[in-house]
């Protein structure tokens, strides 16, 4: 067996052993809660797929995730780990309410555009903080992103508790932290008629195609790349690491901002409580699933809308709480990051095949004899 | 002492086999030594000494072979099991924990030094004291080992490991690190040990293995080529049996290019990583088309200096005049487009973006100039053919340069920067241990391409640590001690008993 | 003024008691070098089986003080089972620490929730564990009431403290630990295991974790919720900076924190108008403070804090 062979032998293997283990994983908690294994993860994979209607609604879910996976991905690649998206995307509505909110006389072409960029603005800048923290004063990324999500969720509420609450709230008294609902122009048009399927897809699809060639295409994407690839060489090479840093948080942050404020515009049309519900997370990790690159990004994000979607239809149709879907994306990061390492360790690699030709050597042997 | 009461009489390797990812480190070696000798174990880097000897250790496996121990074979585990029977080993690496203290550090791989889960250092202090009485080393027990200076340290990992009943010492490149003098110093302190003990010492420095060991062990890529008792050859013969070739290192012919200063650096001062002034009022000049060489242990500033002149590094104090123009703290960016080419230390992971292709590394300092790119867009299609070039060029050797540079070996990653720093035409190079680790084929190459550079006129500032890098090439020397220029000697006169004390701070008038 | 720093007080120490373990865990897993940022997904998990086993049991008619015995016994053991799991993929597989801990904290909190809303479903509570004052002691005027009125828990965290710092100092385990979180290579070139040792380490983090969460569930609000770590695990990360790896530092960490979260309480029955979110912003906005203005010099902290180890390779 030549190396090549060895070595795509080698890497489908643990990638099937991975996976073996990671729905082993998931369906040791499902048999601890008496639900059908195998009936779970059919609901979860291909329930949704079986209606036009539904399927529409993974492509929904599909928008915000590719464009905060997107943005993840510019941070990694960049050497910064973005936790924080969800924060940054409350702040994306938030910048997108007020505009489409305080502005209602504006024209179309002006409120949709202007409400997006006030959605970027506000997430850009919610992206800088931790990316200037992290430049500039060595705060761990990880940590403040966390706590920037918990204020971002305060603040968020804040604001629709008082400045942006729907007069009609007050009125009746029952005090539901919403906004007014936003004027008809500011709306995203909907493609399909019957369906929710908004306009903010063709949006996430021609930015995954920007992030491309930006990233790989581009000496600012060079730049970024190198100094999260190798910050000591970047720097070696007069690439100013600490500002390229601050701004790929700022565009990660940016792009988990343009999510909100496209999923607040196409969607719900008016800010109300748990637009986010996790999508800052689930989005690292689809932007892990695709490999860091958009090509991989979008795909991913349709497996995990699925996972979204179908993971709402468990509860009803095999009583697995909803839960469900968080275990499973635990279970595949870890499972991504083992196979990851596994399989770009050379070492390891070299041990077993070693082992391989030692077996294989004595079976041969023992044929003869 | 009890458990290595047992004695050595003799200990043999026999058929030792070893492989590393694309790597055979050690190739079907076999080789024995007795009691009270030492052996000296010699070889370019990269032959196999260390890992022959991480596996006397147990600290990794052979894949074939066996070592045996008076003639009885043994399988080490661990390092632990090698204490057991005996040996010990120093790394070339010191393998000490920097934010424990000494007593501490030699406490933790020591049985008699816990009792039910708890230290008893008092144990460990007195066994240090047997030790220091015994063989003359004398090491502070409380004192943390960031601390301490390379020496001391090496002092700690030597009383460290006679404390673990070491009866067979093996030295891993002892010298490597010590000025002249210390060497002098170790290599006495060896000689009254070896009445006690075995030793294998590996080192490259023919010198001191023709003073020193009685018997001597050559490898080369792996293999055993060369046995023999040390008397019987002089050292140049020693040099041709780990070269395979004789190798010719070129040498600078120093004729005069009388070119003007073009880095003038004055009165610098600037802080290491822990705090203290690495550079202290520094002063040196280098002229266009020569070499300046500069000599010193490693540590004194050197790292420093180099980064300090590239802007990566923030200058305290003083100016650097590069064309005449100060250009002190500017952005490393700023530096590189003033014509500055730069040889790093860290080859692997600041010379090079390991993970990104050659190519990618080649535009690593010019990706935004028009050389590679069109508004901020890159011309893929020439890096692809600039790339191609200097593989070529420069004999790159690799399977297509889309390769990963960090996959390449240690040769071929200088010469990735080597030709990216040469390709870009720079007015000046600064070059840090150029060929530290390299093979002699690869040093040559590199040692030929910073000649031509001068000879066309480009001045150079080498920094090295392998004096004789220095003697070949330099057309003046200045020695650093402490951050300062002790002295500034001609490359023609220069001698290398005068380097040594310059090196040891000794100025004598 | 006495009375309003006493209220505090007596409130600021139960509070602070789930952060000091989950801390003082995660201090045990970074001195040996490995970056925990699944404490919260443990946390869960302590929380909910140390609630949960009560919970069935007091349905089944069992009344003694022994079942909370067992749902301590379970979130520990549960906490180092997790602890155990986190080191197969960063120890074993050698997988980035960060992003692997975003996996166990989701994990965790995931299966956490999946079991509660299956087993349990809505809101419920139990008892809980009563306090336990010390004979005499907690009889002194004012200070009796601070220190010596509180669950076994709360002692239990409060002695592992001093115990904490003994055992890194002066025990052969925490030398080693110790020596693992700053120069793998040199406890490795004696022959100890390093990934043993980082093993150990994360069962011992977890258990602490896990006994946090059930402190959490059984004592400080006696009830379970998917959403009832709310962030503590992750502030109980950046504690450990605070404290720079030091069981005391920690302590101090966790004591302040406690007191202005009873601070911002206090503030709002007293009547001042601050809008609730802002209150409960208050202790995130602080650990970014701290982590900001914190000294970040690692000469004496675990310097291979989130490198995995792997003997062979020579790089």
């Amino acid at each position: 067996m030549t190396k090549q062979q060895f070595s795509l032998v080698y890497k489908t293997t643990v990638l099937l052993i991975a996976i073996a283990a990671a729905a082993l994983l998931g369906a040791m908690v499902l048999w601890a809660i008496g639900a059908p294994v195998l009936k779970t993860f059919l609901v979860i994979f291909l329930e949704p797929l079986k209606s036009f209607y539904i399927t529409t609604e993974v492509l929904i879910r599909l928008i915000p995730l590719v464009l905060i996976a997107l943005g993840i991905a510019v941070a990694f690649r960049s050497g910064i780990l973005n936790i924080g998206a969800e924060g940054q995307m409350l702040m994306g509505i938030l910048g997108a309410t007020i505009v489409a909110t305080q502005m209602p006389g504006l024209p179309r072409f002006a409120i949709i555009p202007l409400s997006m960029i006030a959605g970027v603005i506000f997430g850009g800048a919610y992206g800088f903080i931790p990316g200037f923290l992290k430049a500039k004063l060595g705060v761990s990324e990880l940590l403040s992103t966390v706590m920037l999500n918990y204020i971002a969720a305060q603040t968020y509420i804040l604001c629709l508790r008082g400045p942006l609450i729907d007069p009609a709230e007050l009125v009746t008294g029952s005090g539901t932290p919403q906004s007014i609902r936003f004027p008809r122009q500011a709306w995203l048009t909907r493609m399909v008629p019957g369906t929710r399927l908004h306009t903010g897809i063709i949006i996430a699809l021609v930015l995954a195609v920007v992030i491309y060639f930006f990233l790989w295409r581009t000496s600012w994407g060079y730049k970024m790349r190198a100094a999260g690839a190798e910050a000591k060489a970047a720097r070696y090479g007069g690439i100013n690491v600490s500002a390229w840093l601050i701004i790929a948080m700022v565009i990660s942050g940016a792009f988990a901002g343009l999510a909100g404020a496209v999923e607040v515009l196409g969607l719900h049309r008016r800010a109300i409580e748990g637009i986010s519900m996790g999508y800052g997370f689930t989005g690292i990790v689809v932007a892990l699933f695709g490999g860091l690159h958009p090509a991989g990004i979008v795909p991913s994000a349709f497996l995990f809308g699925l996972i979204l979607v179908g993971g709402d239809m468990t509860q009803r149709m095999v009583g697995v709480p909803v839960n469900m879907v968080q275990v499973l994306q635990g279970i595949i990061i870890l499972t991504i990051v083992s196979v990851k390492m596994v399989i770009n360790n050379p070492y390891i690699m070299e041990r077993a095949e070693r082992r391989f030709n030692k077996s294989e050597h004595k079976k041969s042997e023992e044929a003869q004899a | 002492m009890e458990r290595s009461e047992g004695r050595i009489h003799s200990l043999r390797v026999e058929g030792i086999t070893k492989r590393f990812p694309g790597v055979l480190a050690c190739d079907d070696i076999s080789m024995a030594i007795g009691e009270h000798e030492i052996l000296a174990l010699v070889g370019e880097n990269g032959a196999g000494k260390t890992t022959l000897m991480n596996i006397l250790m147990g600290l990794y496996q052979p894949d074939e072979g066996s070592i045996l121990i008076n003639n009885e074979p043994v399988h080490f585990k661990s390092p632990r099991d090698a204490f057991e029977a005996g040996i010990g080993m120093v790394h070339q690496r010191y393998m000490l924990i920097p934010n424990l203290t000494v007593v501490e550090n030699i406490a933790l791989g020591m049985k008699e030094a816990h009792k039910k889960g708890v230290m008893k250092l008092g144990e460990v202090r007195r066994k240090m004291q047997e030790v220091s009485d015994n063989y003359g080393l004398h090491v502070d027990p409380e004192a943390y080992v960031w601390q301490l200076s390379v020496g001391e340290q090496q002092r700690v990992e030597l009383v460290k490991t006679l404390c673990y009943g070491a009866r067979f010492l093996i030295l891993d490149e002892p010298t490597s690190a010590l000025t002249p003098q210390e060497t002098d110093e170790l290599l006495v302190l060896l000689k009254n040990m070896s009445k006690q003990l075995s030793i294998i010492f590996i080192s490259h420095k023919l010198q001191e293995v023709k003073t020193l060991s009685h018997k001597v062990s050559v490898l080369r890529h792996g293999r055993m080529t060369f046995s023999g008792d040390t008397e019987k050859y002089t050292p140049a013969e020693l040099a041709s049996f780990m070269t395979g070739t004789k190798v010719e290192l070129p040498v600078n012919e120093r004729i005069d290019m009388k070119g003007e200063a073009v880095l003038e650096l004055k009165n610098l001062k600037a802080r290491s990583d822990r705090g203290f002034f690495a550079l202290d009022d520094l002063n040196l000049t280098v002229r266009a088309g020569e070499i300046v060489g500069l000599a010193g242990v490693s540590g004194n500033g050197q790292k420093e200096l180099a980064e300090v002149i590239n802007g990566i590094r923030r200058l305290e104090g003083g100016e650097i005049r590069f064309f005449g123009e100060n250009i002190a703290n500017l952005t490393p960016g700023k530096v590189i487009e003033k014509g500055m080419g730069y040889i790093p230390e860290d080859r692997n992971t600041e010379g090079i973006v390991p993970s990104f292709s050659i190519r990618e590394n080649i535009i690593l300092k010019d990706n935004t100039t028009g050389k590679y790119s069109k508004k901020r867009f890159l011309k893929l299609g020439t890096i692809a053919e600039v790339s191609d070039r200097l593989k070529e060029q420069f004999d790159i050797r690799c399977p297509n340069t889309t390769t990963a540079a960090g996959s390449l070996s240690g040769g071929n990653i200088q010469k990735v920067i080597l030709a990216r720093e040469i390709d870009r035409s720079p007015r000046f190079l600064v070059a840090v241990y150029p060929t530290r680790g390299l093979d002699m084929g690869a040093a040559e190459f590199i040692h030929q391409q910073l000649l031509e550079l001068r000879n066309k006129g480009i001045g150079i500032l080498l920094v090295s640590e392998e004096l004789e890098e220095i003697m070949n090439l330099s057309d003046r020397i200045g020695i650093i001690y402490k951050g300062k220029i002790m002295d500034v000697l001609d490359g023609n006169t220069a001698e290398i008993k005068t380097l040594g004390l310059l090196m040891a701070g000794v100025k004598n008038d | 003024m006495i009375d309003f720093l006493y209220s505090i007080l007596v409130l600021g120490i139960p509070f602070s008691v789930s952060l000091l373990l989950a801390s003082l865990g995660e201090m045990y897993n970074q001195r040996a070098g490995i970056f925990n940022l699944g404490c919260e997904g443990v946390m869960s998990m302590g929380a909910f089986v140390g609630f949960v086993i009560p919970y069935f049991l007091i349905r089944a008619g069992v009344e003694s003080g022994i079942i909370y015995v067992l749902g301590i016994a379970g979130s520990l053991a549960a906490g180092a089972l997790l602890g155990l799991f986190f080191g197969v993929v960063v120890i074993t597989f050698k997988a980035p620490q960060g992003i692997a801990g975003i996996g166990l904290q989701m994990f965790g909190v995931g299966v956490a929730g999946t079991l509660f809303r299956h087993f349990i479903g809505g809101i419920a509570s139990v008892p809980g564990i009563k306090p336990m004052p010390v004979p005499l002691l907690s009889k002194i005027p004012l200070v009796g009431n601070i220190f010596f009125n509180h669950s076994l828990i709360v002692y239990l965290a409060l002695i592992l403290v001093p115990v904490s710092a003994w055992v890194m100092n002066r025990s052969s385990w925490g030398l080693r630990v110790r020596a693992c979180g700053t120069a793998p290579r040199a406890v490795d070139s004696v022959g100890i295991s390093v990934d043993r040792v980082r093993y150990q380490s994360l069962a011992v983090g977890g258990a602490l974790a896990g006994l946090a969460g059930a402190y959490l569930s059984l004592c400080q609000v006696k009830m379970f919720a998917d959403t009832l770590i709310s962030g503590r695990g992750f502030i109980a990360v950046a504690l450990v900076y605070f404290g720079r790896w030091n069981p005391w530092g920690i302590l101090w960490g966790a004591l302040l924190f406690s007191v202005t979260q009873v601070l911002q309480l206090k503030i709002q029955t007293m009547g001042i108008n601050v809008p609730y979110e802002f209150a409960v912003m208050l202790p995130y906005v602080l650990v970014i403070i701290v982590l900001t203005f914190s000294n970040k010099n690692f000469q004496l902290g675990p310097s291979s804090l989130g490198k995995a180890f792997d003997r062979e390779n020579r790089l």
